[in-house]
C-alpha cells in the first residue's frame, strides 16, 4: 500500500528483503513452521517462491495442509516435503495419497497440543502437560504424568530453523499486527524459530502500529518480505 | 423433514443465553440457524474468533474472516480475535460451555470416535480431541445409522477421540444421554417408536417408563 512521501522520508524498512532472496536462505531439508489455517494467514508469496525454486525434503510444522491449490498444499503438490507435523490433512487428498504411498511422513497432532508445543518451543519450556489425547492413539509412545490425581500427556516443545509468518501489517522495524482469523499460529511460530521471515500485507512506517497493538515485537522478526500485493497473496 | 434439520433444531434447544459454544463443521454448523428467538449465544471458531455469525450479505466476505473450514463468516459487534494457543486455552481450560460435533461411533461408555477410519480415512483430529476433552458439555449431532448400520454400538471399534464421556447424543430418531449407568433414551422423534429406536441401536439402551417426544422445528 502506498505511503506518503513525508512519512517515508529518511527511513526505510531495514529488514526488507525480496521474496526470492528470502526463499534462497532456506536450504533443502530445513525445518519450517508455516503460519495459517486453511491457507488463511499463510505466507502465500513465500510458499509460491519455495515451490518455484524447487525446494526439497522440507519438514513443515503447520496447522493443516489446506487444499492442493492453496497455502501449504502447494508445497505438498510440488513434493517439496519430507515430513509434515499438522493437526489436519483431510482437505488435501494429495497429502493423504503421498502419506499412504510412503512418500511423505505425517505426524498428526491435536490442534491445541500443536499450538502449545510451538508455544513451549518459543517460551523456553520443556514441554506441556495436556489431558488431550489420553486413551487415544495420540498417547502411544508418550510419557504420562499424574498431577493431583489427574493424568496428563507430556508433549515436547517444537522448534524450527525458520518460521514463515503472515501478518496484516509490519512496521519498518518489523513489529507485526495481525487480522482476525489470519492470526492463528503466526505469533506463536514467530517465537519458536531461529530465523523469522514475515510476509505482511503492507509495510508501514515505524510508529503507525501502536505499541498496544503490536502482537509480535520486532526483536523476533529477522526479515520482512517487500511489496506484498494488496490482498496479501 | 430433513434429518439434518431435525437434529440441528433439537440441539439448538440445548443452548442457553450467554453461552460460549463451538460448532463443528458440517451438520453442527446448522445449529446456529435454529436458536430459539431471544437466545443469544456466542459462537467460537477455533481458528481464533469469538462472535462468529454467518456472512451478513453476499459480497461482504473477507478473506481474513473465516471458520475452521476456511469458509467466510461474519463477526458480531463485540467479536474478538486471538491466536491458536489462546483459542485452545478457552477450549481446554473449561471456558467453553458446549461443543457440538459430528460422530462416527458412540458407545455404551459414552465414548466418541469421530476422527479416523484406519486404512480408509485419516484426515486428522484437528481440534476435536481438545474440544471433547475440554468443553463443559459435549453434544454429538449425528445420524442414527450409517448406510443402515448402527453408529451407537456397545464398544467403539474406531480410535477414540477422547476417553471423556459425552453428555448428549442427538440423532434424527432419538435423544440419548450417556450416564455412568449406560445410555439412557430420553426422547424419541415424532412418528418413531421406542422399538424402532432400540432396533436401530446396537448398544444397550436404558428405556425409562416415560420417554418424551423430541421437539423439532416447526
Amino acid at each position: 500500500m502506498a505511503v506518503s512521501a513525508a512519512l517515508t522520508a529518511g527511513t526505510r524498512p531495514q529488514k526488507a528483503v525480496s521474496v526470492e532472496k528470502a526463499a534462497e536462505m532456506i536450504p533443502d531439508g530445513a525445518v519450517l513452521m508455516i503460519g495459517g489455517f486453511m491457507g488463511v494467514g499463510s505466507p502465500h508469496r513465500l510458499i509460491a517462491e519455495l515451490v518455484r525454486q524447487g525446494r526439497k525434503d522440507l519438514t513443515v510444522i503447520c496447522n493443516d495442509t489446506s487444499r492442493p491449490d492453496n497455502g501449504v498444499g502447494l508445497l505438498v503438490v510440488a513434493r517439496a516435503l519430507r515430513k509434515v507435523v499438522a493437526s489436519h490433512i483431510g482437505t488435501n487428498p494429495e497429502t493423504q495419497k503421498q502419506m499412504i504411498a510412503g512418500d511423505i511422513e505425517v505426524e498428526l497432532v491435536p490442534q491445541g497440543t500443536l499450538a502449545e508445543q510451538v508455544r513451549a518451543g518459543g517460551y523456553g519450556l520443556g514441554g506441556v502437560l495436556t489431558p488431550t489425547g489420553i486413551g487415544t492413539p495420540v498417547e502411544d509412545g508418550k510419557q504420562t504424568i499424574v498431577v493431583d490425581g489427574k493424568t496428563f500427556l507430556v508433549e515436547k516443545p517444537l522448534r524450527a530453523d525458520f518460521a514463515l509468518v503472515a501478518a496484516k501489517r509490519a512496521d519498518y522495524r518489523g513489529n507485526l499486527e495481525y487480522e482476525m482469523t489470519a492470526r492463528n499460529f503466526n505469533p506463536l511460530m514467530a517465537m519458536a524459530a531461529e530465523t523469522v521471515i514475515a510476509e505482511p500485507v503492507e509495510i508501514v512506517p515505524t510508529g503507525v502500529i501502536a505499541p498496544d497493538h503490536v502482537v509480535t515485537p520486532h526483536v523476533l522478526v529477522d526479515y520482512i518480505i517487500q511489496r506484498s500485493r494488496p490482498n496479501g497473496r | 423433514m430433513d434429518d439434518k434439520i431435525v437434529i440441528a433444531s433439537r440441539v439448538a434447544l440445548e443452548l442457553a443465553p450467554g453461552e460460549l459454544v463451538n460448532l463443528g463443521i458440517g451438520l453442527p454448523t446448522l445449529v446456529a440457524n435454529y436458536l430459539p428467538p431471544g437466545v443469544e449465544v456466542f459462537f467460537q471458531s477455533e481458528n481464533g474468533l469469538v462472535g462468529v455469525q454467518p456472512v451478513p450479505e453476499i459480497g461482504l466476505e473477507d478473506e481474513f474472516l473465516t471458520d475452521a473450514g476456511g469458509s467466510p463468516v461474519g463477526a458480531v459487534p463485540g467479536a474478538c480475535a486471538f491466536d491458536s494457543a489462546f483459542s485452545f486455552g478457552l477450549i481446554r481450560g473449561g471456558h467453553l460451555s458446549a461443543t457440538v460435533l459430528g460422530g462416527l461411533e458412540v458407545d455404551e461408555d459414552g465414548h466418541l470416535a469421530n476422527w479416523m477410519v484406519p486404512g480408509k480415512m485419516v484426515p486428522g483430529m484437528g481440534g476435536a480431541m481438545d474440544l471433547v476433552t475440554g468443553a463443559k458439555r459435549v453434544i454429538v449431532a449425528m445420524t442414527h445409522t450409517a448406510k443402515g448400520a448402527p453408529k451407537i454400538i456397545p464398544k467403539c471399534t474406531l480410535p477414540l477421540t477422547s476417553v471423556r464421556r459425552v453428555d448428549l447424543v442427538v440423532t434424527e430418531l432419538a435423544v440419548i444421554a450417556p450416564t455412568p449407568e449406560g445410555l439412557v433414551l430420553r426422547e424419541i422423534a415424532p412418528g418413531v417408536s421406542v422399538e424402532q429406536v432400540v432396533k436401530m441401536t446396537a448398544a444397550r439402551l436404558i428405556v425409562p417408563a416415560d420417554v418424551a417426544q423430541m421437539p423439532v422445528a416447526a
